[in-house]
């Protein structure tokens, strides 16, 4: 196999002028699929025989508890190779995707209570999946929370890689509580293995809205990741070159 | 479309508070995720310049000094 790929990660000028490139591709096709997911899932999309409309709230609610997810499972793997290789980019990738994790968690966590009045008869419960999520946007926090109180950046990254992969412990339990435990939430909508208990009207539309929230998210992490190497690498002669030419447009 | 009349989608059939709620704060915090590194960049680009700007001034006055004793020495 061919590992040049992985060491040109190494190099935050390479990551720089590679982000530049791909951002416009990834945020235009996630918009642009977030836009048609929406309207679909809104105006085309079956209702639901036994929830009617309020079931529509899915088209929202499912790509962000996956996208909450899948984010601290990125970040999960930064951890580890930023432990292991001190590779300054996995380190700046779980600084720039803890905020974006938290906003999907409470997004997720938001519509799933607003979802819930109409559904369930009530906001919330202390049942094992909510409170796992929940869980989940107060370790992102605890990431957010320690990169900002430690001024050192070896510290900082140490202790935030720490941080992750010990919570790493609360995704398997998100994931499998619906079938752990006698719970109000309903089981995954989307598995590798069977197909989807819904009609495809009602799940292409969903899988459109997962795979441009995916697209948003690289694109807004690009973004973010662009924000931390010109601070980290300030001092190198390429970024330099980079706020001065900023600076006279 | 699943809907007769424009009304009738945004009624939701009596669902509108919750469908409405829900996408609103969901457009609300999706334009702030995107918004707030717009923001991040050009604080980051405006601080990052001005201490280019001081760090040179600071060479030109230490390379003026440097020069004023030079030439104090020489008389």
């Amino acid at each position: 196999m061919n590992w040049t790929w992985f060491y040109k990660l190494g190099s935050p000028k390479w990551f720089y002028d590679t982000a530049n490139k791909l951002l416009p591709w990834f945020l235009w096709l996630g918009v642009l699929m977030l836009v048609v997911g929406t309207v679909w899932g809104l105006a085309f999309a079956p209702q639901d025989y036994q929830q009617g409309n309020s079931f529509r709230i899915i088209y929202l609610h499912v790509p962000s508890a996956i996208l909450a997810q899948s984010c601290y499972m990125m970040m999960a793997v930064a951890a580890v190779i930023s432990l292991v290789w001190k590779m300054k980019l996995a380190d700046m990738f779980i600084a720039s995707a803890a905020p974006i994790g938290a906003a999907f968690t409470f997004l997720a966590l938001f519509t799933g209570a607003v979802w819930g009045k109409p559904t369930w008869g009530t906001w919330w419960v202390w049942d094992a999946r909510l409170t796992a999520m929940l869980v989940l946007l107060f370790l992102y926090f605890g990431v957010i929370a320690l990169r900002s109180a430690l001024e050192n950046i070896d510290l900082a990254s140490r202790a935030s890689a720490i941080l992750v992969l010990v919570g790493v412990v609360n995704i398997p339990i998100i994931k499998y509580s619906v079938e752990w435990w006698n719970t109000l939430h309903q089981p995954a909508t989307f598995t590798l293995t069977e197909k989807p208990a819904m009609p495809p009207e009602m799940w292409v539309p969903l899988l459109v809205m997962v795979i441009g929230m995916y697209c948003f998210f690289t694109a807004v992490a690009l973004m973010r990741i662009k924000n931390e190497i010109l601070l980290r690498e300030r001092r190198t002669k390429w970024v330099q070159t980079i706020i001065s030419e900023d600076i006279k447009r | 479309m699943n809907f007769e009349t424009f009304t009738e989608f945004l009624l939701m059939g009596g669902h509108a508070l919750y469908v409405w709620l829900s996408y609103g704060v969901g457009l609300f915090i999706i334009l702030l995720i995107y918004i707030q590194p717009i923001f991040a960049r050009r604080s980051i680009i405006q601080e990052l310049s001005q201490r280019q700007r001081r760090d040179a001034q600071d060479n030109k006055v230490s390379n003026e000094a440097v020069a004023q004793e030079k030439t104090g020495g020489n008389e």
